[in-house]
């Protein structure tokens, strides 16, 4: 038994989660007025705009890709499934746990599944989320069940997993799409550059943007880490999916600015404008141009960046719709209070955190032998007293 | 029959015993600091704004069609046939969609506490039930504020306004907007720098439309899904049979099954 060895990034961690678990006591014990910068004129903040918008969002890669080997057969996109079902069953899971912060009563979480209004988009999203978690766990299972060698759970799975499979997407394609409808009850309160009766046309183009654009950031992430070869030619077919998914989502953007007559709106320089320009030339205009160049395109750094750059734009789309678009007519400007930024960096970290352990003690990359230490018996049941090395945090 | 509230702002003077007679009725404080607030609060259900030596009144309006009612997903707000919007905190999770779906911003949070509650008015319902008027109605010393059935109060304020269109903006405050609602304001003066902005249509259409599509999804994109999973899949198959797929690409799909 050995003490972890400090590293950057390790610390980092650490401190965040420990501002985090502050956070947390101080919210369960001191309300939501008293750690939030929430209020009546402006009641979503970043743990609705960021945790759960763009969390769902960035978690979209599990239903796109699972669409595309089960669905479309395309069995060469295999070895990346794994990874990205991963991602998706820990983005929804966090989602969870974000709602449960920003919920006045966190434990009625489960109100809407008893208590029914078909007439709230809440509620839809609430029933698919649930479903779709289910759903996510289920498709995870095999990858567990193997390492516990359960082979007769792993044939059932295995017998059920077209119909679930197509029951995910969807239940995806429901509430990715719903996530955009939650702002069309808000006319005249959305700025007009969001505000759109397409929302949950952009919500489900953008989360299958993203979607796309995680699956290359996190194959190219785990293989820095963990040493493994990139797969490279996989990933480029999907930079040309993302390439025309952003072209598409671009064309049609602009289509509706225009027909709005919003586009006169981007004459008047301003807070809403600027973040406009952020939005689209983060999201659209650099990636597409990048993609656009062959040589870029088929070049492991140039994806990367890409990807990244669609990840932070259309994050920047979701916290424009749910914080820059809403703070005008709301007069005011919400600056989330630091107890809501330690909380939601906490869930990010530990998103990249138990990604990590998972990709170290489960069977994530098929090809990859499972190191001996990981399979040591006990090491996997006290990952805290192990010597996690985490070496995924510490070479990023 | 449904009720209604019609407040004339022309005869009201600015007594603020409507927001004391509301703060009892709903056991809330009541003192000279809550009475200069302008804002809605969790403490305050209506309040008496001031512009330009202009009095309006602000309270939840008890839509027609209410935002809150179609947003709320665990049905905590329900519309009654007598007019008020009823609020049932056993039922609410805390989501705040309500507040953000209001169009007149009335639904106030209990921001303070560690288990917050939604607050509006709510139309005093039980007195409403009861056969009594409102609390504000009955406090009331001028008639600014008059409680009746909903249909005699639109037809009392098309009155009014005939009756002294110097007097009066041609407009019911209440009567078209967001579909209509349970209270309906009268101003001489307009009604935007108080803080009215609202759309005429009632906007819960606006996510129906949308949800009510959601069934035909599901039916249509299983089918297509399913279609598509034979179609790729027999192909596979065939391929297979026919013998043009290599050797190793059959053990690839031998691993695969394992997934």
């Amino acid at each position: 038994m050995s003490w972890p060895k400090v590293t950057f990034w390790k610390t980092i961690v650490v401190l965040i989660f420990i501002s985090g678990a502050y956070a947390t006591f101080l919210r369960f014990t001191r309300g939501l007025g008293a750690t939030t910068n929430l209020s009546d004129p402006f009641p979503w903040g970043i743990w609705i705009g960021f945790d759960v918008l763009c969390g769902v969002m960035m978690a979209a890669g599990g239903f796109t890709l699972t669409a595309v080997v089960y669905i479309f057969n395309l069995e060469r996109f295999r070895p990346i499934i794994r990874p990205t079902v991963l991602t998706a069953f820990l983005g929804y899971s966090l989602v969870v746990v974000a709602l449960m912060y920003d919920l006045g009563r966190p434990y009625r979480i489960w109100h809407p599944l008893i208590m029914w209004n078909p007439h709230s988009v809440m509620f839809e999203v609430g029933w698919c989320v649930t479903l779709y978690t289910t759903v996510l766990a289920m498709e995870f299972a095999p990858i567990v069940f193997e390492r516990l060698r359960l082979e007769k759970a792993l044939r059932i799975q295995h017998a059920i997993v077209i119909p679930l499979v197509i029951a995910g997407v969807l239940l995806s394609t429901l509430h990715q799409s719903s996530l955009g409808s939650l702002y069309l009850i808000v006319p005249e309160k959305l700025h007009p550059l969001w505000y759109t009766p397409l929302l949950p046309v952009f919500f489900f183009l953008s989360a299958i943007c993203v979607g796309l654009a995680m699956t290359i950031f996190e194959s190219r992430m785990t293989s820095k880490a963990f040493g493994k070869e990139l797969e490279l030619p996989l990933l480029v077919s999907l930079g040309r999916v993302l390439l025309v998914g952003l072209l598409v989502y671009a064309v049609l953007r602009f289509q509706d600015l225009y027909h709005r007559g919003a586009l006169v709106d981007l004459r008047h320089p301003g807070y809403e404008t600027d973040l406009f320009y952020v939005e689209v030339g983060l999201g659209l205009f650099l990636p597409i141009i990048l993609l656009l160049n062959r040589r870029i395109r088929e070049s492991a750094d140039g994806l990367y960046l890409a990807a990244v750059l669609v990840v932070l734009g259309f994050i920047t789309n979701r916290l424009n719709v749910s914080i820059t678009g809403m703070e005008g007519t709301a007069r005011l400007y919400y600056i989330p209070k630091w107890t809501e930024i330690a909380v939601t960096g906490s869930i990010i970290a530990a998103g990249f955190v138990i990604f990590a352990l998972a990709a170290k003690y489960l069977p994530i990359f098929p090809e990859s032998k499972l190191p001996k230490a990981a399979i040591r018996p006990g090491a996997a049941s006290a990952p805290a007293s192990a010597p996690v090395e985490l070496g995924f945090l510490q070479k990023v | 029959m449904s009720k209604g509230i019609l407040y004339d702002a022309t005869l009201c003077v600015g007594c603020r015993l409507c927001e004391k007679a509301c703060a009892e009725q709903n056991n809330l404080p009541y003192d000279d600091s809550i009475a200069n607030q302008e804002l809605l609060s969790e403490q305050k259900l209506t309040t008496i704004v001031t512009r330009g030596g202009k009095f309006m009144r602000r309270l939840c309006m008890n839509c027609q069609d209410p935002a809150c009612v179609s947003v709320c997903p665990v049905a905590a707000l329900r519309k009654m046939p007598l007019g008020p919007v009823t609020y049932d905190e056993s039922r609410c999770m805390g989501c705040r969609y309500c507040m953000l779906a209001c169009p007149f911003r009335a639904t106030r949070y209990e921001w303070s506490k560690l288990l917050p509650r939604v607050r509006k008015c709510n139309m005093c319902a039980d007195r409403v039930a009861a056969g009594r008027q409102t609390a504000c109605a009955e406090a009331c010393p001028t008639g600014a504020t008059k409680f009746g059935e909903r249909d005699d109060l639109i037809a009392e304020a098309k009155d009014r306004i005939a009756k002294s269109p110097d007097h009066y903006l041609n407009h019911i405050y209440g009567l078209e907007e967001v579909g209509g609602t349970s209270v309906f304001l009268l101003s001489s003066v307009p009604f935007e720098p108080f803080g009215f902005n609202t759309p005429k249509e009632p906007l819960p259409m606006l996510t129906y439309r949308v949800l009510s599509h959601l069934p035909d999804i599901v039916s249509l994109g299983g089918v297509l899904l399913g279609g598509v999973w034979w179609i790729t899949s027999r192909r596979a198959e065939v391929a297979m049979a026919e013998g043009e797929l290599g050797h190793g690409k059959k053990e690839d799909q031998e691993e695969g099954k394992s997934q």
